[in-house]
């Protein structure tokens, strides 16, 4: 694991994309097929499932290293980070010995088995013989989360100039449900033969925001104007029999949507469509967070399929009779995604054809953008006819131009420290609105603040707390933040009987004091 | 019997000898730990200081009424004892002992334990109550032995060096700096220094104790000269318009907060080094322990976490607030301020 973490430490203290790009290609170079494999596996995403508990870790810990519980706890809060802080706190270890990744991989794998005693006289003895800064690494295994600025681009990048293979093509081997413990780095890249993995996706191609660009991209007549609906982007593939479903995250959903998988199984065989999963009910597209009721579910109960069905609208085909039409330009795709919906809609009543907009001129499409909340829809999607389908996000033939978000006052009321980065710094903030007189949380945001401007608010919370709650502090009800999110609806769940989406900080409301700020009133408004 | 040490508005007061020790008001009579600006603050009637911290005081405050003390001289004022003894922390720094009756209180200014090269090492004084620091009072922060953290620093630059890159490093210009200088092997290219840096050798010329020369940043030093070299500056000197006279560079922050990944990441540096000049969790409990003192009171840091567990541990222990901030105004934040 000395490779690993070194590794590791180097990717840490890089910002440079090229200089990251560099210590993976030599990592790869170096580590050898298994432990590179390990990776790759572990960078995107795909560890292991935990086998041991966080809090058998922790007690595990404050014992080995003879502190009282309390103390260990507290620790962690101001780390932000299990593994470092247990990294931290371990006496020197005894031995210097060296492991290889896929040793501890191995290791950890084989003690789901174990019964609670073995896993911690194992791990106990880990702690004490291997050199101290590789007990971050191996605790990193332990806990998962490998959130080291790592993107899927970048391992990408550094495994083209490794093998010099094109990274598209990586991209693609690299997608899927592939195992780290019983597949092969060689097998996984070189492998020539599709057969083996019909259940892999094409990688998504992702569009920029339109805000962000400065010029118009063009006239109208050469755009395909789309409604962005809010649902999870999601790719249904049927091959030889079978049907795979895959959202954007990488996730195999096959489970979650039987009433999808019963519609694909009309699909012709070698067909790979891609569209949006929303909650679809009497011809309207639902509010995302009726979908989400069911995102969170591991078995979907039969009332849920009434409440909540869902449909599939198509909007692209990716694979056209056991072909990869993605060179295509978006004109001919479309022309065959027609075709393929055209014939299986009087099977489902789960597929729809993404709808096609006819508007000349850019005041209209501005109405229309308008429009869209009325319709539970986002926004509206530009893409350019001629462009062929393209791998991740690319800037130039795919737009997406979202509704302005929904925006409110709102006053601090309490404050948590913050993990990894932020570690020790009040950035986790909660916002409140006005109930007559009193102060009812309606968000939670922790993002949208510049570096200088987390440091001010942390030092307000510091200087104005009311009381600590472990964590938490209450916070005199002063600093006006104004937040914005992309949808909002009725929510017992929450105090508030509201719940708002994606809400962010836009900026800090110098010029505005705590009663200014909206009301619940106000913001029930919203809801329509 | 009222106590020998109490905390008032300006300060921790000793009644019976009408003093003050680093009042954070003005004070007719302040003796001082050490020199640092959350200590040694302006407007005193009178200052008492070890001798070694006279120049840096008189550079920072002016023209002030300053009385030099050896470590383990002892003054009087009513009946009460007072002796100046090592605390490790910087160049001149010390512990305040006072006795009277008897009772003995020492106050432990800010301390490390380990020996720097620079300052006169941490000497363990024995008495009834002792009141102590806690910046770093978290098991969390372990120290590594210098050498291993200077290696890795004299690694940055020299790899640094090889591609040309100019190795800018951030330490506090009253202690860090001076610590760098002495641990390294300087020979391995220039070394250049922040002007702040540089005056506050001036300052410290009467000691006798001599630092390595370092060259001023100069806004006329052309680019290349720095290809190869080691800049010392500041922490408040990462602004983006001092750095770009650097470019290619890298920078380093030497600071004991950065023994954490978050905090080294925060501060956007490329590389961090745990180097600190203030006692780790060992530290501490390794000082009050050889206090021996029955009595612990417990000042800036993480105060209610160290008396807590030392009381689990049957001793007795209190939180005493005051207003000094220790690293975390010097170091931790205005290190922050950077965007790269």
């Amino acid at each position: 694991m000395k490779r690993f973490t070194d590794l590791l430490s180097e990717l840490d203290s890089e910002t440079s994309v090229n200089a990251k790009t560099a210590s993976l290609v030599r990592y790869f170079g170096e580590a050898g097929d298994a432990d590179a494999l390990w990776a790759i596996a572990l960078f995107s995403g795909r560890r292991p499932k935990r086998t041991v508990s966080a809090s058998l870790l922790r007690a595990w810990a404050a014992e080995a290293s003879e502190l009282p519980l309390w103390l260990f706890e507290e620790c962690y809060h101001v780390v932000g980070d299990l593994a470092e802080t247990i990294a931290a706190v371990l006496p020197s270890p005894l031995q210097q010995e060296e492991i290889s990744l896929e040793t501890a991989m191995d290791l950890l794998r084989e003690m789901a088995g174990r019964s609670e005693e073995e896993r911690k006289e194992k791990i106990l003895g880990i702690w004490q013989n291997i050199p101290s800064d590789q007990r971050f690494t191996f605790n990193k295994l332990l806990t998962g989360g490998f959130r080291m600025g790592v993107s899927e681009k970048l391992i990408v990048k550094a495994l083209a100039r490794h093998t010099g293979l094109e990274e598209n093509l990586i991209s693609h081997r690299l997608m899927g449900n592939w195992d780290p413990y019983t597949s092969r780095l060689a097998d996984l890249l070189f492998s020539e033969n599709e057969n083996d993995h019909i259940s892999r996706p094409y990688p998504f191609y992702l569009a920029y925001a339109l805000e962000e660009t400065e010029q118009e991209p063009g006239p109208l007549h050469e755009w395909q104007i789309e409604y962005k609906w809010d649902g999870i982007r999601g790719q249904i593939i049927r091959r030889q029999g079978h049907t795979f479903i895959w959202t954007r995250g990488e996730e195999l959903v096959n489970d979650k949507y039987p009433e999808l998988m019963q519609m694909a199984e009309n699909l012709p065989d070698g067909t790979v469509l891609d569209g949006e999963i929303v909650a679809f009910r009497d011809g309207r597209v639902l509010p995302f967070q009726q979908l989400q009721k069911r995102i969170g579910r591991k078995n979907v109960s039969k009332k849920m399929l009434g409440d909540i069905p869902v449909a599939y609208i198509a909007y692209d085909q990716l694979e056209h009779q056991h072909t990869d039409i993605r060179e295509m330009s978006l004109e001919q795709r479309r022309q065959r995604l027609e075709g393929t919906v055209r014939d299986i809609a009087p099977l489902s009543a789960h597929i729809l054809l993404s709808e096609i907009t006819e508007v000349n001129r850019w005041e209209d499409l501005k109405v229309l953008r308008e429009n869209c909340r009325e319709i539970q829809a986002e926004g509206l999607m530009l893409k350019w006819k001629a462009g062929s389908y393209k791998t991740g996000r690319k800037r130039g033939e795919w737009w997406k131009w979202k509704l302005d978000p929904m925006q409110a006052d709102a006053v601090m009321i309490y404050a948590q420290s913050g993990h990894g980065r932020r570690a020790n710094l009040y950035t986790d903030l909660t916002f409140a609105v006005w109930d007559g007189d009193r102060l009812v949380p309606f968000a939670k945001a922790y993002s949208g603040l510049t570096d200088a401007e987390l440091k001010t608010v942390d030092a307000f919370i510091k200087q104005n707390t009311i009381e600590k709650f472990g964590p938490v502090r209450s916070v005199k009800a002063e600093m006006v933040f104004e937040i914005a999110f992309e949808g909002i609806s009725y929510s017992p769940r929450h105090k508030s009987g509201i719940a708002v989406r994606f809400p962010r900080i836009v900026r800090i409301r110098y010029d505005k004091k705590a009663s200014e700020a909206n009301t619940l009133e106000d913001l029930r408004k919203l809801i329509s | 019997m009222r106590s020998l040490l109490e905390v008032n508005d300006i300060g921790l007061y000793c009644p019976q000898a009408d003093v003050y020790i680093d009042p954070w008001r003005r004070a007719e009579r302040a003796l001082i730990t050490h020199a640092h600006s959350d200590h040694a603050r302006q407007g005193h009637g009178l200052y008492m200081a070890h001798k070694h911290s006279e120049g840096i005081l008189k550079h920072r405050l002016g023209n002030i009424r300053l009385e030099n003390v050896e470590y383990g001289q002892k003054i009087y004022m009513n009946g009460v004892e007072i002796s100046f003894h090592p605390a490790g922390h910087i160049l001149g720094s010390a512990q305040v002992r006072l006795e009277y009756k008897g009772e003995v209180v020492v106050v432990s200014g800010d301390y490390k334990i380990t020996p720097d090269g620079v300052s006169a090492p941490f000497e363990p004084v024995k008495c009834h109550t002792f009141i102590t620091e806690s910046t770093f009072g978290l098991p969390i922060y372990d120290w590594k032995p210098d050498r291993t953290e200077f290696d890795a620093l004299q690694r940055w630059w020299k790899h640094n060096a090889e591609e040309g890159i100019c190795s800018v490093v951030f330490g506090y210009s009253l202690g860090k700096a001076q610590r760098i200088l002495r641990n390294l092997d300087l020979t391995q290219g220039p070394v250049y220094a922040h002007g702040a840096i540089i005056e506050i050798h001036k300052a410290m010329a009467h000691t006798g104790i001599e630092f390595p020369e370092c060259l001023p940043v100069d806004k006329s030093i052309p680019k290349e000269n720095f290809r190869k070299a080691l800049v010392i500056a500041p922490p408040a000197a990462d602004t983006e318009n001092w750095l770009r006279q650097f470019v290619p560079f890298k920078t380093a922050v030497c600071s004991g907060w950065m023994a954490l990944r978050g905090t080294r990441r925060r501060q956007n540096a490329h590389k961090g080094f745990a180097i600190s000049d203030h006692a780790d969790w060992k530290g501490l409990l390794y000082a009050i322990e050889s206090s021996e003192a029955g009595n612990i009171l417990i000042t800036h840091g993480y105060s209610d976490t160290l008396a807590r567990y030392l009381r689990e541990k049957g001793m007795q222990a209190e939180v005493l607030n005051t207003l000094y901030t220790g690293d975390a105004a010097n170091e931790n934040t205005e290190a922050d301020e950077t965007v790269h």
